[in-house]
């Protein structure tokens, strides 16, 4: 019997089956040839190209990391390490500008997923992740002692900034973001947009609520200004522009977005503001899996001296001020 | 308006130019959703020729549970993966989540109870006199069973197309059990999601037109195959 059309189906069927076979077994090879320069940390700009700008030559003005051999047993270009980042470091674009430059020294393929703080920790419990990039200093501290990693070391900061639409219904300008949550609370006429995702922002901002001396449950049963996003930082920026309200914002995310977003900086000092970032390689004890010696890498890689000058450059061309503070395996007292 | 026609534009110049990490995407979702829909058909086909034919007891209680999960939500499948192959789940020694492997396996488990409803809902629609006359000329059970597939070819392709749709256009289990990574994981339609969600609209049309166009183009050709 003359089957053509099964015959089709059949050499689609087979030949997709060997495709991803074969896309099993060999690693996808990064096609990206991109790093976003300083210049332009988030593709942000009107009519952008690609995801990512794919402008190889323009690595090199930057100094690249003169690192000596690592000692590492040659690896097979398998080797993939997984490192679950909160979502400011990956919005300014430093993820994917330091990502290239990690897969090129340890010869290994990096993948970076796009988290918030609260569900890379999850990652790290279960062992899905080697190592992660968070800023909740509580949570890390017991995320360490409870096993799951084996060090927090800070690598970077900055600060966070109350932004807000920039004729500041709220009157909120300068004030001490304790006071500045307190008027926005009693005013609750200006939309304040939260990250609503136990990221590390959110928890900052948790914090401010406690210290202005209000109860959470209560800020979130307070009405309809009150708006939980459940997003990203860069998300919840543009989403915050969108209803011209305020909200609790890292300054780097902030910078990178600033172009597309009609929100100001209206509180900037207070103590409770300090942002540090910090880098928790997992502990193979407790999840066997764990690439351990790639995630301990990773933590000599960020605080290296040549990434770290790297982290403290980047942004400054663009915006005139580093978006990140680099801080080696220490941080500043708040 | 003028997003769409600009995203229309945008979508020219990265086709013309092979803009290499659209095409990297596009290779991607391609490879996951034809092999997702080609494992789901091959276990689709006979499971519901078996079932069609054949008396059992609760065979109208097994079809109504199909038809039920045709309605799964996707991310309910997408949790149900990532918990199962998370390295604290029970099959997490494979080291499959946050790969394609993963994403296929999970558009698998999706869209199986879909091309089968169909499929036995294709092979119920043919005249059991087809059957009959089959093996009353002496056809053995699985001449007859090839027989009625080939009657019903159009219903039974149809329910393909469907599939290959709903895998194609899968978001909220790629991104949970994918994880969306740059240069592994990524397929057109969480790009769309995350350039979206960073407000790079224009991109995201211009991917969005893309992803239509493929659409497009493998259902012309599966239709050609229909028609025949």
């Amino acid at each position: 019997m003359k089957k053509p059309g099964y015959l089709y189906i059949g050499i689609i069927a087979v030949a997709s089956l060997l495709l991803s076979a074969t896309s099993c077994m060999t690693t996808t090879p990064e096609t990206e040839p991109s790093t976003p320069t300083p210049a332009a940390p988030n593709t942000q700009t009107p009519a952008p190209t690609t995801p990512q700008v794919p402008e190889v030559p323009e690595v090199s003005p930057t100094p690249t990391p003169q690192a000596e051999p690592v000692a590492v047993a040659p690896l097979s270009p398998k080797n993939r390490v997984r490192v679950a980042t909160t979502t400011s470091l990956y919005d300014t674009g430093l993820w994917g500008y330091l990502e290239p430059l990690f897969e090129e020294q340890y010869n290994v393929e990096l993948d970076v997923l796009y988290a918030g703080t609260g569900i890379a920790l999850e990652y790290g419990r279960r062992g899905d992740v080697d190592v992660i990039t968070v800023h909740s200093k509580t949570r890390e501290l017991e995320y360490v002692a409870d096993g799951y990693g084996t060090e927090r070391v800070p690598f970077a900061y900055n600060y966070f900034v109350i932004v807000g639409p920039p004729d500041d219904p709220s009157g909120i300008m300068d004030m001490s973001p304790e006071e500045a949550f307190q008027t926005l609370y009693m005013d609750a006429s200006s939309s304040f947009v939260s990250r609503g995702d136990d990221s590390g922002t959110h928890s900052k901002e948790k914090a401010i609520w406690a210290a202005a001396g209000y109860d959470y449950a209560d800020v979130q049963a307070a009405g309809d200004w009150y708006i939980e996003a459940g997003r990203g930082m860069g998300p919840t920026l543009l989403l915050a522009s969108e209803e011209q309200g305020y909200t609790l914002s890292d300054m780097g995310t902030f910078l990178a977005y600033q172009g597309d977003i009609d929100l100001i900086p209206v509180v900037q000092q207070g103590a409770i503001l300090l942002n540090v970032y910090s880098v928790i390689p997992g502990n193979p004890e407790v999840n066997p899996s764990i690439n351990a010696e790639m995630a301990n890498n990773m933590v000599d890689f960020l605080t290296s001296d040549d990434i770290q000058k790297l982290i403290g450059d980047y942004g400054v061309e663009e915006y005139g001020m580093s978006l990140f503070i680099p801080s080696a395996g220490s941080e500043p007292e708040s | 308006m003028e997003e769409i026609w600009n995203g229309f534009v945008q979508a020219l110049g990265l086709i013309a130019s092979r803009d290499p990490e659209v095409l990297e995407i596009t290779r991607r979702t391609l490879m996951i959703s034809v092999s997702s829909t080609s494992i789901a058909s091959a276990i689709s086909v006979p499971l519901g020729s078996l079932i069609h034919f054949n008396r059992f007891r609760g065979k109208r209680v097994l079809v109504s549970v199909i038809q039920t999960l045709f309605s799964v939500p996707t991310v309910v499948v997408g949790l149900l993966v990532f918990i199962t192959f998370s390295r604290a789940g029970p099959l997490g020694e494979l080291d499959l989540l946050f790969s394609p492997p993963a994403i296929i396996i999970g558009e698998v488990v999706l869209i199986t109870p879909l091309i089968l409803g169909l499929i036995i809902s294709a092979l119920s629609g043919l005249d059991r006199a087809v059957g009959e006359t089959a093996i009353s000329l002496g056809a053995t059970r699985l001449q007859m069973v090839l027989l009625s597939l080939r009657e019903a070819k159009f219903a039974v392709l149809a329910a393909v197309i469907m599939g290959y749709g709903r895998a194609f256009s899968e978001v909220g289990l790629a991104l949970m059990v994918g994880g969306n990574i740059r240069g592994f994981t990524r397929t057109l339609t969480t790009t769309i999601s995350l350039e979206t969600s960073k407000g790079n609209i224009e991109l995201s049309m211009a991917l969005g037109i893309i992803l239509l166009l493929i659409a497009l183009a493998i259902n012309v050709t599966l239709n050609r195959l229909q028609q025949r």
